[in-house]
């Protein structure tokens, strides 16, 4: 099966101009922190909207030597992670892992690793919706001109209206936040929890929306700044009193669960993989 | 009759507005004649021709003419919502009066929009976003002069909106629930927000009954008084000229025909469109 897919196949699925493509639409991206760069968005053998921009990224970017880690809600073992690891590696034969230390690139949807990420390193976050603005305003052409000109007052009325109405803003997933002082731009589905990790961070972040044709990218060391008022400041979600159920962890992304047999609310670390790491590491000083 | 100060606030030369692309045939605004200025080939008409005028700090000066004669037309371009043709517009306090506004940056003609002008349209769909509340409405125009204190913005929004008669427990409501004489009423505090220089005003009063509309023309003369804030009125109604302008332009396809005190205007035309006009009074 493998081998029949090798022949059929490029490396790395696409053929080598799609790869050029997606990579110059990327580098474009690198050098306008936040601006979003259209790109011809190729079909993939999954659905649109489940990852084919992360997923396209990854394929033009992955070489012999690199180690892939596919995340999905923090989980490296969801099904929708599992295809997209097995898909890459089919076609590229490289080395796959759930350590975020030892991976060069990182697909995530979602989350944002707990491990802060080194300069050699990419993380590739998979994107369904790339406009900040798409809520307040609906037309393509319109959002364009606002961002050109940098008229970024409806998004910041729809954070005062979260205030007046609901006394916080309200906004979890999907967070506005400022690059580079200049393009407002929504740093994916992923929690508020994560986004002061995206503020000069050492390794490069790239978003994919394969369904919007559109990439975007946070280059290393660059500001980014979530949208705040003077008297109403950014707040990430907090976990006061709970701990991980299975390492202990109280400084990280905690999902919230029920236990199946008890009923009881339990809380478990996000990042699976990271936990994982911190279960072993508890272990070996027992 | 408000003071007028020497040097003119905004000043506007040969401002020419053209809708349609135009055509070989089409004549150039100097060349069309009196009767018409519509190009018969392809349609296309010169809404404003040769619009030349200037306006003091604390005047209102009033715009008037018929249906299609251009006075709205006038405003909008003013407003930047309508490209001009061609022509030159000059703002006091902004580049020192030595900038053309028209030809100025997307940024820069913001920054008029935001800071140096106001507009009150005649349809409160154009003026409000009717999605969010009055107060944020009013928001939005001091988030974009840069005002990023939330405590800040409402305490200045209940201002302008106790300002103009709106109760303070209404400010969080949206304005699609309000009527048409308090929708104009938040358009009007919304336009006030940044304490403009120049208030532009589109047919306020147009379908609003009688004692609305004396109450939005006393809250306009009220501000006029208080703030000095340079107006321009557009109306077909010639009584509510009559109750705001200092100076009165009449305006007829497109040109202006007269102009003048609109005591000397109203009591004394020597156009004969304008004698027609005012002889047209109910």
């Amino acid at each position: 099966m493998d081998f029949q897919l090798l022949q059929t196949y490029n490396y790395a699925f696409l053929d080598e101009g799609s790869k050029r493509e997606i990579r110059r639409a990327a580098l474009k991206a690198v050098a306008i922190p936040g601006y979003q760069v259209p790109f011809a968005s190729r079909e993939l053998p999954i659905g649109r909207g489940w990852g084919t921009g992360g997923l396209q990224l990854t394929l033009s970017l992955i070489g012999d030597g690199d180690c892939l880690k596919v995340i999905d809600q923090g989980h490296d073992d969801s099904v929708n992670a599992v295809s997209i690891k097995k898909l890459v590696q089919t076609c590229t034969r490289i080395t796959t892992t759930t350590d975020s230390e030892q991976a060069t690139i990182i697909q995530t949807r979602h989350r944002i690793p707990e491990v802060p990420l080194r300069k050699d390193q990419i993380l590739v976050l998979q994107v369904p919706e790339p406009e900040p603005l798409r809520r307040v305003e609906p037309r393509e052409k319109e959002t364009k001109r606002l961002h050109a000109e940098m008229d970024y007052s409806s998004i910041w009325l729809r954070l005062y209206e979260d205030i007046v109405r609901w006394g916080k803003i309200t906004i979890g997933p999907d967070y506005p936040a400022m690059a580079n002082h200049r393009y407002i731009f929504n740093p994916s589905p992923i929690p508020r929890f994560d986004l002061p990790k995206l503020n000069r961070a050492a390794g490069l972040y790239l978003f994919g929306a394969g369904r919007e044709k559109k990439i975007y990218a946070i280059p290393p060391y660059t500001d980014v700044t979530p949208l705040a008022f003077e008297d109403y400041p950014f707040e990430t979600e907090h976990f006061e009193g709970c701990a991980c159920r299975l390492c202990g962890s109280r400084d990280t992304f905690l999902d919230e669960i029920y236990d199946e047999r008890t009923g009881e609310k339990v809380y478990q670390c996000s990042d699976t993989g990271n936990c994982r790491k911190r279960q072993e590491g508890r272990h070996s000083d027992e | 009759m408000s003071d007028l100060t020497d040097r003119p606030i905004l000043n506007v030369r040969d401002l020419n507005k053209r809708f349609g692309r135009g055509c070989v045939h089409c004549r150039k605004p100097e060349d069309l004649p009196g009767l018409s200025n519509r190009c018969p080939y392809c349609g296309s008409v010169w809404a404003c021709i040769h619009v030349s005028f200037d306006l003091y700090e604390g005047e209102i000066l009033g715009i008037v003419g018929e249906s299609g004669s251009g006075k709205s037309t006038l405003v909008r371009s003013l407003y930047f919502d309508a490209p001009v043709t061609s022509g030159t517009g000059e703002i006091a306090s902004f580049k020192e009066g030595k900038a053309n506004i028209f030809t100025e940056s997307a940024q820069q003609k913001r920054y008029i929009k935001n800071y140096l002008m106001g507009m009150v349209y005649q349809n409160p769909w154009l003026g409000l976003k009717m999605d969010f509340s009055s107060g944020g409405n009013i928001a939005e125009k001091l988030i974009a002069a840069g005002n990023f204190n939330v405590h800040q913005i409402r305490q200045r929004a209940s201002k302008l909106l106790d300002h103009v008669e709106i109760p303070l427990t209404r400010m969080d409501e949206k304005p699609v629930h309000f009527s048409g004489g308090m929708q104009q009423r938040v358009q009007i505090s919304k336009a006030l927000a940044n304490n403009p220089s120049i208030l532009l005003l589109d047919e306020v009063t147009t379908g609003l009954d009688l004692s609305v509309q004396a109450r939005v023309l006393d809250l306009i003369r009220r501000i006029q008084r208080e703030s000095h804030t340079a107006m321009i009125v557009v109306s077909h109604d010639l009584g509510v000229i009559r109750m705001l302008s200092d100076r009165t332009i009449v305006m007829k396809q497109g040109r202006f025909v007269e102009s003048g005190l609109t005591d000397q205007i109203l009591e004394d035309p020597h156009h004969p469109y304008t004698q027609l006009l005012v002889q047209s009074l109910l």
